[in-house]
C-alpha cells in the first residue's frame, strides 16, 4: 500500500536558521524516513513570526497546520502525534491563517513570504506572481508611472518619497543609459524586512526592478545588497539566474520587445552606503563617501545617468499596485501615508516579528497587540523607531499613530519601520553615546560637523557621565546636536543626534553623572 | 610594463591576483567585486595586492587603498580558521549583547579586530544581521546564530 504523501514546511530564511531550522528538517526527514512516512519537504519562505520559530507547517486536507517552535528533540513526539495529519500536540498552533497575530494582517507587499518555496517559478506564479509585468507590458510608460503615483506609494527606505514623482524625474531626464538600482544595504538595526523578501519572495523584486526598467526606459538593474545577507545574496542571484532562463529578464522580457538586465552587488559594511548618493558611488568601484545634492540621482547617478534608487520593500509594493490597481493599495492607510508598512518588531520583544498593517495604527497597538511587550515581561521603558537615527520613544508617545507625518510632529520617524523595544533595564546614557559612537565609526568623513561632531559628542557625554561640569556639558551637548542637525550634508550627521536629544528630551535621569 | 616574474615584491598571489583583477576590469564599477573575489579566496586583500589591481584598473595605488580601507568588511591580514562577528547593533543591546561582548572578549582573550594566538577565532564587531527579532545575534563565517546566551557563545566556540 503506497503512503499517502505529505507536505512539510520547514523555514530557510536566516532567522529560522538561526533557531536550528536546518537541523529540525533533518530530523523530520530521518524521522519520515525511519516510519515509513511519504514527506515531501518544502523549505518556504518565514511567516515572519520569529519568537515561534523554528514554526514548521503540514498540509492537511488542503489546509495548513503550524507547529512551533520546534526543536529537534520535539520531532520523534509530533510524529507520534501524527502531526503529518494536522494531529493534536502541545506546539501546535492551529490552522496558520487563522493565527490571529497573522489574519489581522494586511499583507500585500509580503502576500506570498512564507507560503511559497522562494525559489519556485511554479509557486510565484501560482500566488499572483508577474500579473503586474505582465500587466505594465500592455501599458505605456506613462501610465505605468501615474498607476504608481495615483497608488500614493512612498519610499519605504525611510524618506518617504513619492515613488511615481521619482520615476517621471527619471523618465523625464535626458539620457541614452538609465539604470534601476535597489538599495538593499538594510544597516538600520531593528529592520529586516528587506532580508526576508529577498529570502523568500526574491521574484517580486526582480518583477518590480523590471516593471521600473519599463517604466524609465532603464535596461540595466543593480541590487545593492549587504555583505552581512549572505543567504539573501545566494537566494537572490539564484533567482536571477531562473528569471532569465524563463525570459523574464533579458534582451526580450516577457515578449515585451524591452530589454532589462539585472545583477546583484555585494555591498562590504559600510552603514552609510545605505545613503543614496553613497550607494551609487560604492556601485561606481569606489569609496562610498556620499555627493552633494543636487544634482538629484533621478538626473545624474550612477556613472552619471539618470537613475532610480528604490528601497527593496517599495519596488517589492510595485508589482501587486500594477496587478491589483493603484485603488485597490491607495485605500489601505490614512491621510499622506497610503498602502501598508511593514513594521519590524525587534529587540526585547515577547512576539517579535513581521507586521504588515495599513497606516494609522498607533505605536501602543503594535507593542502590546502584536508584541506582547518585552520578552523579559519588565515594563518598556523606550523604543527606538527608525533605527540608528531614530527618536526613542517614551510611553508618554506610544498613543501616535504610525503614519509619517504624525511621527514627524514627535520629533521621531518611521523610517524603514523598525521598532526596537527596551525594557526598563536601559541605560539611556548609554544609549545616547552608542548613537554618537556609531556615527564615528560610520561617517564616511565628507562633512566635518558628522566627521568630527559624532567624535566631539561621545567625548561630551563621557564627561557628563563622569561628573566634569555637568551642566556645562549638557548645554554643549544640545550645542552641538544643533550644529550636526543643521550642518551635516547627510541624514547620517544630520539625524544622528536625534536619539541623544530624545534622550535628553524625556529621559534626563540618565544623563547625569553617575 | 613587463608582467613576468611573479616576485618583485608583489607577493605569493600575484598570479591570483592579476587574474581577478583582469576578469573585473571591463565591468562597470569592477573595483569592489574583484576585492570581494579576492578576499573570497584568500581570506582577506594581501597589501601587496594593490599595485597589480591599481594597474589592471589603471587607478591609483592610493585610490585602491582608500577603497579597501573604507569598507569594514575587507581585510588587510589573514583571518583565524573561523571569524566571529557579534552584532553590537541596538536591537542586540536590548537583549544583552553588551554583556555576551564582554564574555566573549573574556573567554577569547582578544579584542575586536583580533584574531586568538592559535589562529583559530577572528573577532569582528558588526552592525546588524538582520535577526532582530532573535537577538542577540552572532554570524560565524556566514551562518546567523539567534538568541546566543553566554553558555550558547561557549558551546559555539567550542565546535570546530
Amino acid at each position: 500500500m503506497a503512503a499517502e504523501e505529505h507536505r512539510v514546511f520547514v523555514p530557510r530564511d536566516t532567522t529560522a536558521r538561526s533557531m536550528g531550522a536546518d537541523d529540525v528538517a533533518a530530523a523530520i526527514a530521518a524521522g519520515a524516513a525511519g516510519r515509513g512516512e511519504a514527506v515531501t519537504l518544502v523549505r518556504n519562505g518565514s511567516r515572519g513570526l520569529y519568537w515561534l520559530e523554528p514554526m514548521i507547517e503540514v498540509e492537511a486536507g488542503g489546509v495548513r497546520h503550524a507547529y512551533g517552535p520546534v526543536q529537534t528533540a520535539d520531532v520523534p513526539a509530533l510524529f507520534d502525534a501524527g502531526f503529518l495529519t494536522a494531529g493534536r500536540h502541545a506546539l501546535g498552533l492551529g490552522p496558520t491563517e487563522e493565527i490571529p497575530w497573522l489574519a489581522e494582517q494586511s499583507r500585500l507587499t509580503f502576500a506570498r513570504v512564507g507560503i511559497t518555496d522562494p525559489l519556485s517559478l511554479d509557486d510565484y506564479r501560482a500566488h499572483g506572481g508577474y500579473q503586474g509585468l505582465a500587466r505594465a507590458v500592455e501599458l505605456s510608460r506613462d501610465e505605468i508611472i501615474g498607476i504608481v503615483t495615483e497608488s500614493g506609494l512612498r519610499g519605504r527606505g525611510g524618506a518617504a518619497f513619492p515613488t511615481g514623482i521619482k520615476w517621471r524625474t527619471v523618465l523625464n531626464a535626458e539620457g541614452a543609459q538609465k539604470y534601476v538600482t535597489c538599495n538593499a544595504d538594510e544597516g538600520d538595526s531593528g529592520t529586516y524586512a528587506d532580508r526576508m523578501v529577498m529570502e523568500s519572495d526574491p521574484f517580486v523584486v526582480i518583477e518590480g526592478m523590471t516593471i521600473a526598467g519599463l517604466a524609465v526606459g532603464a535596461t540595466q538593474g543593480y541590487v545593492y545588497l549587504r555583505a552581512e545577507y549572505p543567504l539573501a545574496i545566494r537566494i537572490m542571484n539564484e533567482a536571477i539566474e531562473i528569471a532569465k532562463a524563463a525570459g523574464l529578464l533579458g534582451n526580450n522580457v516577457m515578449d515585451s520587445g524591452q530589454a532589462f538586465h539585472m545583477e546583484v552587488r555585494e555591498a562590504a559594511g559600510a552603514y552609510i552606503c545605505g545613503e543614496e548618493t553613497s550607494m551609487l558611488e560604492s556601485l561606481e568601484g569606489k569609496r562610498g563617501v556620499i555627493r552633494f545634492r543636487p544634482p538629484l540621482p533621478a538626473v545624474k547617478g550612477l556613472f552619471g545617468a539618470p537613475t532610480i534608487v528604490n528601497n527593496v520593500i517599495t519596488l517589492a509594493s510595485v508589482p501587486i499596485i500594477l496587478a491589483e490597481g493603484a485603488e485597490y493599495y491607495r485605500d489601505f492607510g490614512v491621510g499622506r501615508s497610503r498602502g501598508t508598512l511593514t513594521v519590524q518588531l525587534a529587540g526585547n520583544v515577547r512576539h517579535g516579528g513581521l507586521v504588515e498593517i495599513g497606516f494609522g495604527r498607533t505605536l501602543r497597538e503594535l507593542l502590546e497587540d502584536f508584541g506582547g511587550g518585552t520578552a523579559t515581561g519588565r515594563p518598556i521603558r523606550a523604543v527606538q523607531a527608525g533605527g540608528p537615527l531614530g527618536a526613542y520613544i517614551h510611553p508618554s508617545q506610544f498613543d501616535t499613530p504610525l503614519d509619517y507625518e504624525a511621527f514627524d510632529e514627535i520629533g521621531g520617524m518611521i523610517g524603514h519601520g523598525g521598532l526596537v523595544v527596551f525594557d526598563d533595564t536601559v541605560d539611556m546614557g548609554e544609549q545616547a553615546r552608542f548613537a554618537m559612537e556609531f556615527c564615528a565609526i560610520e561617517s564616511c568623513g565628507k562633512c566635518t560637523p558628522c566627521r568630527i561632531g559624532a567624535v566631539r559628542g561621545v567625548e561630551v557625554i563621557d564627561r557628563i557621565l563622569s561628573g566634569d561640569d555637568e551642566s556645562g556639558n549638557l548645554l554643549l551637548l544640545r550645542d552641538l546636536c544643533d550644529t550636526m542637525v543643521a550642518g551635516s550634508l547627510c541624514a547620517l550627521g544630520g539625524m544622528a543626534p536625534f536619539p541623544v536629544i530624545s534622550v535628553l528630551d524625556h529621559f534626563p535621569e540618565d544623563l547625569r553623572a553617575r | 610594463m613587463s608582467t613576468q616574474g611573479a616576485g618583485s615584491g608583489k607577493g605569493a598571489h600575484e598570479a591570483l591576483v592579476s587574474g581577478i583583477a583582469e576578469r573585473h576590469v571591463a565591468r562597470p564599477g569592477g573595483l569592489l567585486p574583484a576585492l570581494h573575489a579576492i578576499q573570497d579566496e584568500l581570506g582577506y586583500i594581501p597589501p601587496e595586492a594593490v599595485p597589480t589591481i591599481a594597474e589592471a584598473f589603471n587607478i591609483s595605488r592610493a585610490e585602491v587603498h582608500g577603497v579597501i580601507s573604507f569598507y569594514h568588511l575587507f581585510r588587510t591580514t589573514p583571518p583565524g580558521r573561523r571569524t566571529l562577528y557579534l552584532c553590537r547593533a541596538e536591537a542586540c543591546q536590548a537583549m544583552g549583547a553588551r554583556a555576551l561582548e564582554k564574555h566573549t572578549r573574556e573567554r577569547l582573550g582578544i579584542g575586536f579586530h583580533e584574531t586568538t594566538a592559535d589562529g583559530r577565532i577572528s573577532l569582528e564587531p558588526i552592525f546588524c544581521l538582520g535577526n532582530c527579532a532573535c537577538s542577540p545575534a552572532v554570524m560565524i563565517d556566514d551562518f546567523v546564530y539567534g538568541r546566543v546566551t553566554p553558555q550558547r557563545m561557549d558551546a559555539l566556540l567550542e565546535e570546530d
